[in-house]
């Protein structure tokens, strides 16, 4: 019980850290590896890394864990953040052509909530907004000169487009329970899923308050000859390009042979 | 049977890949085009990001000139000479194009430019080749007229006087270097923005502009095409990394089979017929993204796709 209230006193602490590296920063403190019995909250995921082959389509992991005392479980999956640029189509002399674009750092190439229940009636907004749990909360930071408020719909826009792609995802209530301590909940990425270093973070929830939370990384790397290929085309640009077009034309003059003979 | 592609980074289905080229490949039998005009929407169709699309479309015209180029020369039916004045110009223009594409791509008006380029140039060969070959074909049942001989424009007195005469034997020609050359650096410049190697504007521009012979127009052409092409090809995956080795060698299997189809078929058809087919089918694309570009679309904001992360 010591560990629980030591967890009490201290999440509170680092969860009022200005500025987005909060859920950041209570996600490294949180207990990880080998954790006593009396843990409040244990998890896993049935892997930590997937490789993309060239078969992959797309795949689904399988979180799971037990809770020691009861509360609502909030799961986060976040991707590597890079900068992002939306554009707007204006229509111009009657065609619909891109007009503007903003910029934005920060923002998660992918991202995936669970929970137990719906979020608002778990955690209160504060909450929310502070550990940016749900991609309303998201805080892209705006790479500009205009006034941040001109630039909300683009904001917007990005959770829109990422949602329709399949890249963010809101699977509120899809944590379930079997029986009273164990729960489990499918985490599922689509096959344009970028490669990176993503970050689970779950958390237990009770009294609109945080009562334990637990991180552990998980690793999307392209694999075998798709590593190969891409590596190829970033590292060796002209020997690719190359490679590339002799590949094409030996093809072409392989067929035109193969076809005249036939 | 789903495969990952690993600069599109996107996973499409096999057998519709192998299916897009051969219908592509058979398109291109028929008519005697390298196909980029229709690959590079329909690729962007299926959902392969713009860049992508143009750079990888021009990769796999490569591989289809080649072959059929074999073919022409094997009927000596190529101007080395021709072709390579040509080819000087093609390189100029597709190495400012392939300058010109990363400019836009940096500016954000890659997709409009692309888009803007294909209906203004499609809308406008297809009806001009659309109108002749109605005529063509209007012409022919009354015992058929014999045709006017056009005025072609090499003839002007203005195009007569420009300096750096050739003579070209295999095409029967004595005209200035400067107007191959010129024609070359204009379908340079398409071929690396558009991603195809525009041999639809290529074959009637050497009919008409520099008044070649027919028969040795195609093999010329897709002479030039394959350099042109693999200069594009390079181009684009020193500065914009988007050739997709994976994607272009699936469509290839396919076009190189659908194309022997092509020429087969295309051989039971008359002139005229295969080029209103033609032309009816370069109109349809071309209203078809014309369509895009003045509709409404559903979402007015957009996520940069694609290119080197």
């Amino acid at each position: 019980m010591m560990r629980l209230a030591a967890l009490f006193m201290l999440l509170p602490a680092l969860l009022l850290v200005p500025g987005g590296e909060a859920h950041a920063q209570a996600a490294r403190n949180a207990p990880r590896g080998p954790v006593p019995a009396d843990a409040p909250l244990i998890t896993d995921l049935s892997s930590h890394l997937i490789a993309i082959t060239s078969s992959f389509t797309g795949t689904e992991l399988l979180l799971f864990g037990a809770i020691d005392e009861p509360g609502e479980v909030i799961v986060v999956v976040r991707g590597p953040t890079s900068t992002s640029v939306v554009r707007r189509k204006r229509q111009t002399l009657g065609l619909w052509l891109t007009r503007r674009s903003e910029s934005f750092d920060g923002v998660p190439a992918y991202y995936a909530v669970a929970s137990t229940r719906p979020l608002a009636e778990i955690a209160p907004p504060s909450l929310l907004q502070r550990l940016q749990i749900g991609a309303n909360t998201l805080r892209f930071r705006y790479i500009g000169r205009r006034n941040p408020d001109e630039v909300s719909e683009f904001r917007t826009a990005i959770v829109r487009q990422k949602t329709r792609e399949g890249l963010y995802r809101d699977n509120t209530g899809g944590v379930d329970f079997l029986g009273p301590k164990l729960f489990r909940t499918a985490i599922s990425f689509p096959a344009t899923v970028p490669v990176g270093t993503y970050q689970t973070e779950i958390y237990l929830v009770r009294d609109d308050r945080i009562v334990a939370a637990q991180s552990t990384p998980l690793f999307i790397d392209k694999q075998g000859i798709e590593q190969e290929v891409f590596d190829f085309s970033r590292h060796e640009p002209a020997v690719y390009g190359l490679v590339a077009v002799l590949l094409a034309a030996i093809a072409g003059w392989l067929a035109a042979v193969a076809f005249r003979r036939g | 049977m789903q495969i990952y592609l690993p600069i599109a980074e996107l996973s499409v289905s096999v057998w519709l890949l192998l299916g897009l080229g051969g219908a592509v490949g058979y398109l291109s039998g028929l008519f005697g085009v390298g196909g980029g005009f229709l690959l590079t929407p329909l690729l962007i169709f299926i959902g392969v990001p713009p860049p992508v699309a143009v750079a990888t479309s021009a990769n796999q015209v490569v591989a289809a000139s080649v072959s059929a180029v074999y073919a022409h020369w094997r009927k000596s039916n190529v101007d080395f000479k021709m072709g390579t004045v040509l080819l000087v110009g093609g390189l100029i223009g597709s190495s400012f194009g392939a300058y010109l594409f990363s400019v836009l791509k940096r500016i954000g008006h890659l997709d409009a430019v692309i888009a803007l380029s294909y209906v203004t140039i499609l809308g406008v060969i297809g009806a001009l080749m659309l109108t002749e070959s109605l005529h063509a074909l209007r012409r022919k049942p009354n015992g058929g007229q014999p045709v006017k001989r056009r005025k072609r424009l090499h003839d002007h007195p203005v195009i007569r006087a420009l300096p750096f005469k050739m003579r070209f034997r295999k095409s029967q020609l004595y005209i200035s270097a400067l107007m191959p050359l010129s024609l070359g650096v204009l379908v340079g410049i398409l071929a690396a923005i558009m991603g195809v190697g525009a041999g639809f504007l290529l074959v009637p521009a050497m009919i008409y502009l520099l008044g070649m012979p027919t028969a040795v127009v195609v093999g010329t052409s897709l002479f030039q095409i394959i350099f042109v092409t693999a200069n594009v090809t390079m181009l684009h995956a020193i500065t914009t990394q988007t050739v997709d080795v994976t994607l272009a060698l699936l469509l290839l299997v396919g076009s190189v089979i659908g194309a022997q189809y092509g020429v087969r078929h295309g051989a039971h058809l008359r002139g005229e017929q295969v080029r209103g087919l033609l032309a009816a089918l370069v109109l349809a694309v071309a209203i078809a993204l014309a369509f895009e570009l003045v509709l409404t679309p559903d979402d007015l904001y957009s996520l940069e796709a694609g290119g080197p992360r």
